[in-house]
């Protein structure tokens, strides 16, 4: 996923002059990650900034540059170091727009890895995504996949308005895909059906995603056939895709990282209790991070949603109704 | 062994006495007479503005308003040092500099009260500097965008500048050090102008740092041209910025400038000043007024008497009538409606939006606590 990250960065660096990355250790070190590796050496320093260690001074001067018709693209190191441009995302970039009466706008990208699974110290595994779909004026965008982090990330840079930008961190080497250099941007308000099934519906984004298709297949050895949605647009949210599998399958299992309490698998359940409620053979279900503090790594194997567990969880689901 | 490695020093500038004396430094080339009648027909206009809002937010006809009284001579300062250009990132309190600005004062006025009128309309600022950003609400957040618009005109090599103004509160922010930091480090064509009111709504100057100036904050951060400045004196504001500002073009990095003038109003209208300052202390502040100040030099230059004065009055109420009949024209003949939430959230309005809209606009204004 690195490499397609890089790739799109670099592709729209190429045709769009107005686009700018900048962030800590991004330039001459191409980012901790190397999601930016190159494009120093590509573009120049007036289009790779490294700036100084300070995450609001990242946010709050992308939103002074998109408001002149740059395009900024901001990494934030890891998503546990947000919180201080949190305030700026969303005081300031969800609300320059409306603020302004459309005046004054704020395209920017704000990326950052997501989630834990690598072994990594405290405040660096975090899966923030609930934060920011809380907030009006954002869109929240996670790939799960090389072909689908290069397009959603072309998509989310050409897009007139703010996107966070979630890179799920055990995903970056994880899985070879091979990526052609198109250019071409994937819709960000669709959901990918990755799996066609009739008895259950799984719904997942993120890292989530590897272990919600490994258990699918275990699922599916066992007689099980698991419809899986990946919902890379969090926000703004493809309902009607999950609702209509729903009406296929009858049950509704989501699956995330993140903890259960307020995560967006609640808003998920929500919307289909609201719109799909009939549709249902049993009570849906969250298979999510507990709600715990992200543990030290020798836990996270514990915290983070395994294969075996929601394999486990489905088939008590099924055996229920 | 010991030797010194840095030393640094901070200069008060003031050209015109409280008495309105010109001191013997005074800029003789500018600013013209012409000039400073207009400067102090301004800050007239502004303090008649400042009173009127007062009143409709007194008399239940406008929310919460943030006066501007006793700082009018810091906005009207670095206005006017300003081209059109240049970029003005501005707290909620910059009301003349944000008049100064725009098409006309009145249109300003107009969106201000709409602003603090509650009317999403408020929001608008066409005609207040095409690039300049709105009044902010959070404290010294905006220092960053300065930073950001600053970055984007050094990429461009284009010679524009950024004026950002924060108050003596928004010093202790870590957005003002991160954005005097960067701007020191990269050498951007920003300008911070520090309105040094005297409070942070009730922390006064004195408990909110031990730094003997503001304005020496800039310095730990690079940056070559950091002053003090009697932000009561019209013509030492102009001044400093107007230096800073051609600094800033020429290449030549950023500057802080701190204004020291005081707050002579409460923090917002919902606040009571008198829970923590004395009536005398204001008193000492009043006689160091802008406007008296202004107003005595004109007077001594020959320029100025009692029927101009009756006059730019009149003409001053006039004027803010004028704003004042268009807020109301506005909300009342030509109400916004529930769509004025939705419409500026994205360029394309999202279909889930769109839901929302629609059922924000079928239902009448429901009934909610607390009013």
């Amino acid at each position: 996923m690195v490499d397609a990250l890089n790739m799109a960065l670099a592709y729209e660096m190429r045709v769009n002059k107005h686009v700018v990355v900048l962030g800590e250790d991004i330039g001459v070190n191409g980012g901790v990650f190397r999601v930016t590796d190159g494009l120093l050496k590509k573009f120049g320093r007036e289009r790779v900034l490294d700036t100084p260690l300070s995450e609001t001074l990242i946010v709050g001067m992308s939103i002074g540059m998109a408001s002149q018709g740059l395009r900024p693209v901001a990494e934030i190191q890891f998503s546990g170091f947000v919180y201080p441009g949190f305030d700026q995302i969303v005081n300031h970039a969800s609300r320059l727009r409306n603020r302004t009466r459309g005046v004054l706008t704020c395209p920017m990208v704000v990326r950052m890895p997501s989630g834990g699974g690598i072994h990594a110290p405290e405040h660096h595994s975090e899966s923030v995504e609930a934060f920011f779909t809380h907030v009006p004026g954002l869109r929240v965008v996670i790939p799960s996949s090389p072909k689908r982090a290069y397009g959603l990330l072309l998509a989310s840079i050409r897009d007139p308005d703010p996107v966070i930008f979630l890179e799920p961190t055990r995903l970056y080497r994880l899985g070879k895909e091979v990526v052609e250099d198109t250019g071409e941007a994937l819709p960000l308000d669709r959901c990918f059906v990755l799996r066609e099934g009739k008895d259950v519906t799984l719904v997942s984004w993120g890292a989530s995603i590897h272990e919600t298709l490994l258990a699918t297949d275990a699922l599916l050895k066992e007689g099980v056939s698991a419809e899986v949605i990946d919902v890379a647009t969090l926000k703004y949210l493809d309902e009607a895709t999950i609702l209509q599998s729903v009406k296929k399958t009858g049950r509704l299992v989501v699956i995330h990282e993140a903890p259960e309490m307020s995560g967006f698998g609640a808003e998920i359940m929500a919307r289909v209790l609201e719109r799909g409620l009939y549709f249902l053979l049993s009570p849906p279900r969250r298979i999510a991070g507990f709600n715990c503090v992200m543990p030290l790594y020798r836990l996270e194997e514990h915290y983070i949603p395994s294969v075996e567990r929601i394999v486990a969880e489905v088939r008590e689901l099924l055996a229920a109704s | 062994m010991k030797k010194e490695v840095a030393r640094f020093a901070i200069t008060h500038t003031q050209f015109v006495d409280e008495n309105g004396n010109m001191n013997e430094d005074f800029p003789q080339d500018v600013p013209s007479s012409d000039i400073l009648t207009q400067w102090y027909k301004t800050m007239v206009l502004t303090r008649v503005f400042d009173g009127k809002a007062i009143n409709l937010q007194r008399t239940g006809k406008m929310g919460t308003y943030a006066s501007s009284e006793g700082q009018e001579a810091v906005g009207v300062g670095l206005a006017s040092a300003m081209q059109e250009g240049d970029v003005l990132v501005p707290t909620y309190r910059e009301h003349v500099a944000q008049m100064m600005r725009a098409d006309s004062p009145e249109s300003a006025m107009t969106k201000i009260l709409l602003f603090w009128g509650g009317d999403e309309r408020g929001n608008m600022r066409e005609g207040i500097g095409k690039d300049d950003f709105p009044a902010c609400v959070p404290i010294g957040t905006q220092t960053c965008h300065a930073v950001g618009v600053a970055s984007a005109f050094k990429i461009r090599k284009e010679k524009r500048a950024v004026v950002c103004t924060v108050g003596d509160g928004g010093t202790s922010k870590g957005d003002f050090y991160e954005s005097l930091n960067c701007a020191g480090a990269w050498q951007l064509p920003v300008v911070f102008v520090i309105v040094n009111n005297g409070f942070a709504i009730s922390l006064s100057r004195d408990k909110q740092t031990n730094s003997l100036t503001l304005a020496q904050k800039g310095i730990a951060a690079g940056i070559h041209f950091c002053q003090q400045v009697d932000g009561n004196d019209v013509v030492a504001v102009y001044e400093a910025v107007r230096v800073a500002l051609q600094r800033a073009r020429a290449g030549q990095g950023p500057s802080v400038i701190e204004a020291l003038t005081y707050r002579l109003s409460d923090h917002t209208t919902a606040d009571d000043a008198k829970r923590y300052r004395s009536s005398e202390e204001v008193k000492v502040a009043r006689k160091k007024d802008p406007l008296l100040r202004s107003r005595a030099l004109l007077e001594r230059l020959g320029h100025w008497d009692a029927s101009l004065e009756e006059e730019l009055q009149k003409q001053s109420h006039a004027s803010v009538e004028s704003a004042v009949k268009s807020y109301f024209d506005i909300i009342e003949n030509h109400p916004q409606t529930a769509s004025d939430m939705f419409v500026f959230l994205h360029e394309h309005i999202p279909e889930s939006l769109v839901q929302q809209q629609g059922r924000a606009l079928s239902e009448k204004k429901g009934g909610i606590g607390g009013h």
